[in-house]
This record gives C-alpha cells, sequence and structure tokens, in this order.
C-alpha cells in the first residue's frame, strides 16, 4: 500500500469511532464505547507507522506524495480537491498526534470512568483527533481551513463538556471566539494566496512563490502576517492567548490532549508547513519570533504565581509553544518540531499527574491547600516527577536536548537572534523554577487532610462537588467526572498511559543528540532543504556547549525553587510582600483580559449599545414608522370618500366625467 | 331636420336622469332614470348615425339596449333581495359598505 493509502486511513478510523460512538450511545455498552474510541486513534497510530515505514523505504527527496480522493469544486482556474498531502513533516505530526492521543484516550478510559456523558466524551475526542489530522494531512489551504474550524469546535465542545457549569461553558465560547478570530486570518490569507497565484494546492503554492513574490514584498508579508493570526490564535500566543487558561475548566484529560499535546501546536505546524512563504517575508518571520519570545517570557513570569494546579502547567504550555514558535520562525524548523514532539510528551503527563491528584482532591485545583502527596500517591507523584524534570530541562531528559536545540540554533544564526538564546534561557530558568515550585508544594510535607484520608484508609476523598472557581453547586450527572474520582493508584489504564509517557519524557530525547544520532534533523531536513536558514548549522561543539549552559541554568532554577519552597517555607511569602506590585500584575496575568476587554469588548459592547438605542430607535424606527404613518394618514384621508352614499358615488362620478369633458374640449379648440 | 334639435333633447333627457339619479333616494327611481340616461345616449347614437349615413350607431344602440336590459334584470333582482329582506327600499340607508 502506498503511504497515502496508510494517510487516507489514518484519517478514517478516528472519524468512524467518533460517529459510531455517536450515533450508538443507546446501544453500546458504557466500557465498549471507551474502547472503541481507544481503538480507533490506536489504529490510526498503527496506520501512522505503516505510513513512515512506507516513507522510509523511499529515497529522502522524493518522500512527498499527494493523493486525492475527488474533486470538491472544480471550475474555470480553481480547482480544489479533498487531497492530502504526506511527506516527512505530516507523518511526523500525525505519529506525535495520534501515539499521544492513544495514550490520552487511555487515560480517559479509566479517569471518567463515572462520568455521565462517558459515550458523548469519547465521541467528542475521537471527533477532535480525527480533525487534528485533518488539518495536518490537508492537501491543500481549503483543506487546512476545513480542519482548523473543525479543531476549533471541538476544543469548544470539550472545553463545555461539563455544559450545567457556567464557568466552563463561558470558557468554550471565549475559545471559540478567539479561535474564529485566527480563521478568519487564515481565510483571508488563502484568499490572498489564490488572488497571488490563482491556486490552494500546497505543491503548487510553494513552487510558484519563489518565483512571484520578491523578498518582502507588501503580499507575500501581508500573506504571512494573516497566516500569522491564525496560528497564534491557534496557538495561544500574545495577544490571542487568554483562551488557553480558561481552557482548563473542561475534562483533565482534555487538558492534556488539546491544550497541551495537540492542538495548541497547530500554529506551529502551520508555520513550518508555509516556511517557504515565511522565508520570502523575514518581516514577518522576525515579528513571529519576537511575538513567540514575549509569550514565552510573559507566561513563564505568569506560572510563577498561579495557585490552581491546572492554570500554572497551562501557562506552562503557552509558554514552550513560546519556544516552538520562535524556533520555527527564525529557521530552526526540525529543532522547533522536536521540542514539540517532546513538550507534547511530559506536557500530557504532567497533566495526567494533575488530573489524578485534582482527583483525589475531590476536584480541588489550589495548590495553597495540596501537600504530601509524595507518601499518598505514589505512582502519580513518579509521573509528575518525571514530567517536571523533562519541562525544567534536567540533563538527558527529552526537554534537555529539544530546548537547548533551538536556542543553539539561535546562537548559531548570531546577530540579532542572540537575543533569542539570551532570553530564551531567563525563559529557561523560570521554567525550572515554576515548574519545580508545583512540584516542591504539592508533593513533600505533611499531608493535606485528603492526603492522610488516602494514606490512611486507601479510599479517595469525597466532597460535595461544588465548582471551586464560583461557588456553585456541581449536576453531578453533568459536572466533575461523576460520583467517583479515579486516580492512577487505582486505575490500571491511567497507570499504564502514564508510565508509557514517562519513559517518553525521560528518554524520548536521546534520539536526537547532538553529533551522536540526530535522527529527527536527518528525517525532517529534506522537507525544510528548500529554505536558505536551513543551512546553518549549530556545530556539534557549539551544541553541547548551549547544553552544559542549560543544563547549569536548570539545575540553578531547581535549586532556587528548593531554596524558595523547601528550606525556607516562609520566603515566598516575604517575596510577595516586597515586591507586591510584580505579584500583583503577575497575579492578574499582566492584565491581558482586562485589556483585552477595554479596547475590544466594551468599544464593541458600545457600538452594539449605540446601535440598539441610537441607530436602532432613531434612524431604522423612524424610517420604518414613519413611511407607516404616511401610508396610513394618505389611507385615512382617502377613507372618508367611501361615505356609502350611493349618490355621493354617482356624483363623484358625473362631475369626474364632466370635468374630463371640458378639459378635452378646452384643449381641443 | 337639424341635428342640434336631436343632441339638444338627448342633453336635457341625459341631464334630467343625471339629476334623478343625485336627487332620488329610492332604488327604483334610480334605475329609471339610469335608463333614462341609457336612452339619452341611444338617441344621440341614432341621430349622429342618420347624420354621417351609416349603420354603425344604430347597432351600437342595440348593444347598449341589451346591456340595459341586463343591467334592469340585475337592478331589479336587487330590489326585490331588498325588499324580501325588509330593508328599507332607501340608497341612502343602504350604505354599510362604507371605507
Amino acid at each position: 500500500m502506498s503511504a497515502t493509502a496508510w494517510a487516507w486511513l489514518v484519517l478514517l478510523f478516528p472519524l468512524l469511532g467518533s460517529i459510531v460512538i455517536g450515533l450508538g450511545f443507546k446501544v453500546i455498552p458504557t466500557r465498549a464505547a471507551g474502547i472503541v474510541g481507544t481503538a480507533s486513534i490506536g489504529l490510526a497510530f498503527a496506520c501512522g507507522v505503516a505510513m513512515l515505514v512506507n516513507l522510509l523505504g523511499q529515497d529522502p527527496d522524493a518522500r512527498h506524495h499527494a493523493s486525492s480522493l475527488w474533486d470538491y469544486a472544480s471550475a474555470a482556474g480553481l480547482d480544489i480537491k479533498l487531497g492530502v498531502y504526506v511527506d516527512q513533516l505530516s507523518t511526523f505530526m500525525v505519529l506525535v498526534v495520534t501515539g499521544v492521543s492513544t495514550l490520552i484516550h487511555l487515560y480517559s478510559f479509566g479517569y471518567m470512568r463515572s462520568d455521565e456523558g462517558y459515550h458523548r466524551f469519547f465521541s467528542y475526542l475521537n471527533f477532535f483527533v480525527f480533525s487534528m489530522l485533518l488539518l495536518v494531512l490537508a492537501g491543500n489551504f481549503v483543506l487546512l481551513i476545513v480542519g482548523w474550524a473543525f479543531v476549533g469546535f471541538a476544543s469548544y465542545a470539550l472545553i463545555s463538556f461539563w455544559y450545567r457549569r457556567t464557568t466552563a461553558t463561558g470558557a468554550g465560547m471565549k475559545a471559540f471566539v478567539i479561535n474564529v478570530v485566527g480563521d478568519i486570518g487564515l481565510v483571508l490569507a488563502a484568499f490572498l494566496i489564490f488572488r497571488e497565484l490563482g491556486t490552494f494546492d500546497y505543491g503548487a503554492v510553494f513552487a510558484k512563490a519563489p518565483q512571484a513574490f520578491s523578498t518582502n514584498e507588501w503580499t507575500v508579508t501581508a500573506i504571512c502576517l494573516l497566516l500569522l493570526l491564525g496560528a497564534f490564535a491557534k496557538s495561544a500566543q500574545l495577544p490571542l492567548h487568554t483562551w488557553l487558561p480558561d481552557a482548563m475548566e473542561g475534562p483533565t484529560p482534555v487538558s492534556a490532549l488539546i491544550h497541551a499535546a495537540t492542538m495548541v501546536t497547530a500554529g506551529v505546524y502551520l508555520i513550518a508547513r508555509t516556511h517557504v512563504l515565511f522565508v520570502l517575508a523575514p518581516t514577518a518571520a522576525d515579528i513571529a519570533a519576537f511575538t513567540g519570545l514575549a509569550t514565552l517570557l510573559v507566561a513563564g513570569t505568569i506560572a510563577l504565581v498561579m495557585t490552581d494546579l491546572k492554570r500554572a502547567i497551562a501557562y506552562s504550555t503557552m509558554s514552550q509553544i513560546g519556544y516552538m514558535v520562535v524556533g520555527v520562525s527564525i529557521g530552526a524548523y526540525s529543532a522547533g518540531m522536536f521540542h514539540l514532539m517532546t513538550h507534547a510528551f511530559f506536557k500530557a503527563l504532567l497533566f495526567m499527574a494533575a488530573g489524578s491528584i485534582i482527583a483525589a482532591m475531590a476536584n480541588e485545583q489550589s495548590i495553597d491547600k495540596m501537600s504530601g502527596f509524595g507518601r499518598a500517591m505514589r505512582f502519580t507523584s513518579i509521573a509528575m516527577l518525571c514530567g517536571g524534570l523533562a519541562l525544567a530541562a534536567f540533563p538527558f531528559t527529552s526537554g534537555f536536548f529539544s530546548k537547548d536545540e533551538i536556542l543553539a540554533y539561535a546562537t548559531a544564526r548570531g546577530g540579532m537572534y542572540l537575543i533569542f538564546t539570551v532570553l530564551g534561557y531567563v525563559g529557561a530558568l523560570l521554567t525550572a523554577i515554576y515548574t519545580f515550585r508545583l512540584i516542591f508544594r504539592v508533593l513533600p510535607g505533611k499531608p493535606c487532610p485528603e492526603a492522610q484520608e488516602l494514606i490512611d484508609s486507601g479510599h479517595v476523598h469525597h466532597a460535595h462537588p461544588f465548582n471551586p472557581a464560583t461557588g456553585e453547586e456541581e449536576d453531578a450527572e453533568v459536572g466533575f467526572p461523576g460520583a467517583e474520582h479515579h486516580i492512577a493508584e487505582q486505575s490500571a489504564p491511567m497507570r499504564i498511559a502514564m508510565g508509557v509517557l514517562a519513559f517518553l519524557a525521560l528518554f524520548g530525547g536521546l534520539v536526537q543528540v547532538p553529533g551522536v544520532d540526530e535522527t529527527i534533523t536527518r528525517f525532517l531536513d529534506p522537507v525544510f532543504a528548500d529554505s536558505p536558514l536551513s543551512e546553518i548549522v549549530p556545530t556539534v561543539g557549539a551544541s553541547w556547549t548551549g547544553l552544559a549552559i542549560g543544563a547549569a541554568i536548570s539545575l540553578t532554577g531547581i535549586g532556587i525553587a528548593y531554596w524558595v519552597y523547601v528550606l525556607r517555607p516562609g520566603a515566598s511569602a516575604a517575596l510577595i510582600r516586597r515586591l507586591r506590585p510584580v505579584h500583583t500584575l503577575l497575579v492578574n496575568k499582566w492584565y491581558f483580559d482586562e485589556a483585552i476587554d477595554l479596547l475590544v469588548v466594551r468599544p464593541a459592547l458600545a457600538i452594539g449599545r449605540f446601535a440598539n438605542r441610537t441607530f436602532e430607535r432613531v434612524v431604522v424606527d423612524g424610517l420604518v414608522v414613519g413611511t407607516e404613518d404616511v401610508v396610513g394618514s394618505g389611507g385615512r384621508v382617502v377613507r372618508l370618500v367611501q361615505s356609502g352614499y350611493v349618490r355621493a358615488y354617482a356624483l363623484l362620478l358625473i362631475v369626474g366625467f364632466a370635468g374630463l369633458a371640458l378639459y378635452f374640449l378646452l384643449s381641443s379648440s | 331636420m337639424n341635428i342640434e334639435w336631436y343632441v339638444v333633447l338627448s342633453s336635457l333627457l341625459f341631464a334630467v336622469g343625471a339629476m334623478g339619479i343625485l336627487l332620488r333616494r329610492s332604488p327604483i327611481v334610480i334605475l329609471l332614470c339610469l335608463e333614462l340616461m341609457l336612452n339619452a345616449g341611444n338617441l344621440a347614437l341614432v341621430a349622429f348615425s342618420q347624420m354621417v349615413g351609416n349603420q354603425q350607431g344604430q347597432v351600437f344602440a342595440i348593444v347598449v339596449m341589451v346591456v340595459a336590459a341586463c343591467e334592469v334584470v340585475v337592478g331589479l333582482g336587487l330590489i326585490v333581495a331588498i325588499f324580501r329582506r325588509k330593508l328599507p327600499l332607501d340608497v341612502d340607508s343602504l350604505r354599510e359598505l362604507k371605507g
């Protein structure tokens, strides 16, 4: 079978799973829905592997194939096919998406076991994976937009999964609206591309672009900026990031799947996929890189003060995606994609561990109330530690190799791009501190009541379900995962998923050790060979120097966290007192929500109110009511003539005819 | 005989009919006055036909008579219907169709 045939199968299985579970929810037993959902993604992963094997059997430069099933729209000058594009980049993304998704489905199988919406959950989840795969495998911009919008919808459906929670539905709408802002950018970019190049097809666009555009021409810059609008909204980059922390209202597996491992990397994929255009528009690429840099620093600082466990990890996700955006924008394409992969491993793992702890806390997410889970939940703690080490780029874990590779490239490119190296290392220090802040506050110490209960009785703590954000009572049928809570210690599927991810988080980076194997770079390089930036390669020595600096920074960060949160328990409170304004700024997330509220929401509301109160009442109502009045009063006048007196009618008739006769008589003479 | 006499007679008849319609309230009299006006028209038609010297006007007068007969049938039918319902035979009080 050809690689594209496998690609169609990759798309088929999740779609089939979603439809079967979604339509057959009355027939399929609850457990079976989870099995079908997990198996369909597992099969998609298997087909992805087959696709990889197929590609590996070919010449590295001939590993790109397009295939289409049928014409979507065919007219003069327009030919949109329902087609897939298989090359190293899409294969890589397919493997990451399906691989991590399979594990997350497995985790959900245990975690969501008591939820009343079990079928709905797996149907949505499969649909989400299908949309993401469609986005990744699409062979033209039209299909990319379809997948892009599907992903946005799936995200909305999953964030609002517990639909009786007002905070969850609000967060879902916020995510959807911000994503639509990005969609508009993407659609306009596609229109511009079509206007300039006359095609939507990837192959044709990337072949024609270098001849059609001169470097930094305004059209190509506009296309790239519009693409970036889409990428920023999807990948939660400044200033379109505010939906991501709110998206933590969804079930924890959703946070792991969408908001860490897959969906938010779509923007990174888009930049990497359209790198041909970004090479032609260096200004746009620099804007993207600086936005990524700003995001990684801003998100890193916010993560330092977040007390909500999941939101802190969400800000860390934003920060890490900032690294990826920097990577693919400055030309470190395969390094960016490599970081995407390792991040998918350790961030999914961290979310899973967080979900397990939150379940043990009976839906309490504040780390102020957590402590001592190291003794209460051994497996979860070890998993969280593995994920934390990888995130903090502890030497020889996966994050260690991937993050430093981006920074080493920035060093090798030199000049202005040294800023990225320096500030990237600052971000790495922040990462290490906030990661181990979470770990040191949750795992060691005297067990909190919930942890103690788990140690003493072996049972998970139960509390009356209240939404911690608003205090409103949860609806047990569609609220927090059902009546019972499930932790990794007591659920084999969750343990398996976390075990595999922990292994990958620790050792997944070894496939790409500078100067040793560099598997990913060698695999992905042919895709990016047409970019002049890919000729810049950091030397092995420089890479190892970078790694050494990274290791030192990571250990320093962990040390600082250890000193502040373990050795001197009062130190963080003292720091907060000393740096009150900074702390206030960070706790309020740099006031981004307020700024957007002030600059966008309020003006829009004001325009709406003006339109409603003034324009609608005066102009529209005036026109409509005025017309009605004129017609009505005219009617009233004419109605008087209809008196009902036959003789009056006769008089009118006679006078009228006499008048006419007189007129003709006078005018003829 | 001179044509003016015919025309004057016709106009007088027409005016008498018109005045009758305008002034009288009984539907039967109004119907009679209508007939008078039609016949005034007929007289003019026949007179002009005689003057011009072709038969078209006379044919037209016969058509008018047919129409007048039809109209009388409908009009008298209405009057009989009004009478049967014991409504007043007065056009001024039959004014429910006002606007």
